[in-house]
């Protein structure tokens, strides 16, 4: 049986070629034919993971949730000293310096990355900011949230930390950091489904613990840009997912 | 140092003595303040904002209730309500004004979740973000009515 897999698409495009090279290093080590595919959008994935379409994946925090919540999947391990964390930003030449400046009706500049936009809302509170009070751009990536701020289009952009601080210097001079969070337990998580044997998963917990000790291990996380990974335990991930549930600003009393 | 000896009186009857300073620390921006309890609101986790935040060193907080924030100024019955809601296994909202170990405070917006396990409640987190100003306003005037009316 061939193993399907797939990454949450909020990587940098640069490590694309990383992930087909880790998808080679797995098969050999595991002696088990696994197919990589990659999403160019969330909602593209997000449909074929409801469809249970899915065996390894290293999940963002929303797909997370859904899959041990509700599709069984169970964590094999995480990023080393990786959290997923959030910039809100705007344009140099706007009179905000803080984001209680912001006001209502303020324009927000976003991709539909899920964990982004529900940390960057929750980041806005302060402001009593909300959906109901707020307007919102998707766009498809986050040199293009900056472009929304730099033309005067959007009042704050929601930023992917590590996308915020790859953009060039010429674009960030031109932004202003209104906030970054610290919330530090919300991260990215490999998951193997109910496909993957108990068996199997312990076995590749074990591979990817030991992946930076050796030399072809470690050239392998480079190329995804990765430090390594380090154990999870189911209880960690239930626990990044119920903490999670409770930012969801959609809740909150009036 | 400034501020005076107060007795804080619980919604489930216990009391302790605390010293409380009309001084307010601000919520750090960016930040959540995250705990995690057993079914009886004994502190079992907290994050480092949790620390820095309380003053309280982590090794004094766990095992404590975590009703050791507790500000007299929070009426006892949003403590009842936030109880009777988890316990219903349903999640808890509210603005929170909390005590320091030095007697000065912070508001915090709280949300509490029952931790479901195998079906049951197997403790709670509560994380605590950055509220609105104006709503600290209006929750500071709702929970004088609601202290006025518990001495009644």
């Amino acid at each position: 049986m061939t193993l399907q897999m797939t990454v949450s698409p909020d990587f940098p495009p640069a490590y694309i070629a990383g992930w087909y090279i880790f998808n080679t290093w797995l098969q050999r080590q595991l002696d088990l034919p696994i197919h990589l595919t990659l999403y160019d959008s969330f909602a593209a994935q997000r449909t074929v993971l409801e469809q249970g379409g899915i065996d390894l994946i290293y999940a963002n925090p929303y797909d997370a949730a859904f899959l041990v919540r509700e599709r069984g999947f169970v964590t094999v391990a995480a990023p080393c000293r990786r959290a997923d964390e959030v910039v809100l930003a705007c344009a140099q030449d706007q009179p905000v310096t803080c984001v209680e400046d912001l006001g209502p009706g303020t324009v927000i500049a976003r991709t539909d990355d899920p964990d982004v936009n529900l940390m960057g809302m929750m980041l806005l509170e302060p402001a009593t900011l909300h959906a109901g009070n707020t307007t919102c751009i998707a766009v498809d990536s986050y040199p293009l949230v900056a472009k929304q701020l730099l033309q005067g289009q959007a009042g704050v952009g929601f930023f992917l930390e590590e996308a915020f601080d790859s953009l060039s210097a010429l674009v960030r001079s031109g932004l202003r950091e209104l906030v970054r969070s610290r919330i530090s337990v919300i991260r990215h998580v490999l998951l193997a489904g109910p496909g993957v044997s108990a068996q199997q998963t312990g076995h590749l917990t074990r591979l990817l613990l030991g992946m930076d000790q050796d030399d072809k291990g470690a050239a392998v996380l480079k190329s995804m840009n990765l430090p390594g990974w380090e154990a999870h335990s189911q209880e960690d991930t239930e626990f990044m997912i119920d903490l999670m549930d409770t930012l969801d600003t959609q809740e909150l009393p009036d | 140092m400034d501020g005076y000896q107060t007795e804080i009186r619980y919604f489930d009857g216990h009391s302790r003595a605390a010293l409380i300073r009309e001084q307010e620390v601000s919520y750090p921006d960016g930040r959540l303040i995250v705990s995690r309890t057993d079914t009886r609101g004994i502190i079992t986790h907290c994050n480092q904002a949790f620390v820095e935040m309380s003053g309280y060193p982590e090794q004094e907080l766990i095992g404590q209730p975590h009703s050791i924030l507790r500000h007299p100024d929070m009426p006892r019955a949003a403590f009842r309500e936030l109880w009777e809601t988890v316990q219903a296994g349903r999640k808890w909202h509210g603005h929170v004004k909390n005590l320091r170990r030095d007697g000065s405070y912070y508001w915090v917006l709280a949300t509490v979740i029952p931790n479901v396990r195998q079906g049951c409640i197997a403790g709670y987190t509560s994380v605590r973000r950055k509220p609105a100003r104006s709503r600290i306003r209006e929750s500071s005037e709702l929970y004088a009515r609601l202290r006025e009316a518990e001495s009644q």
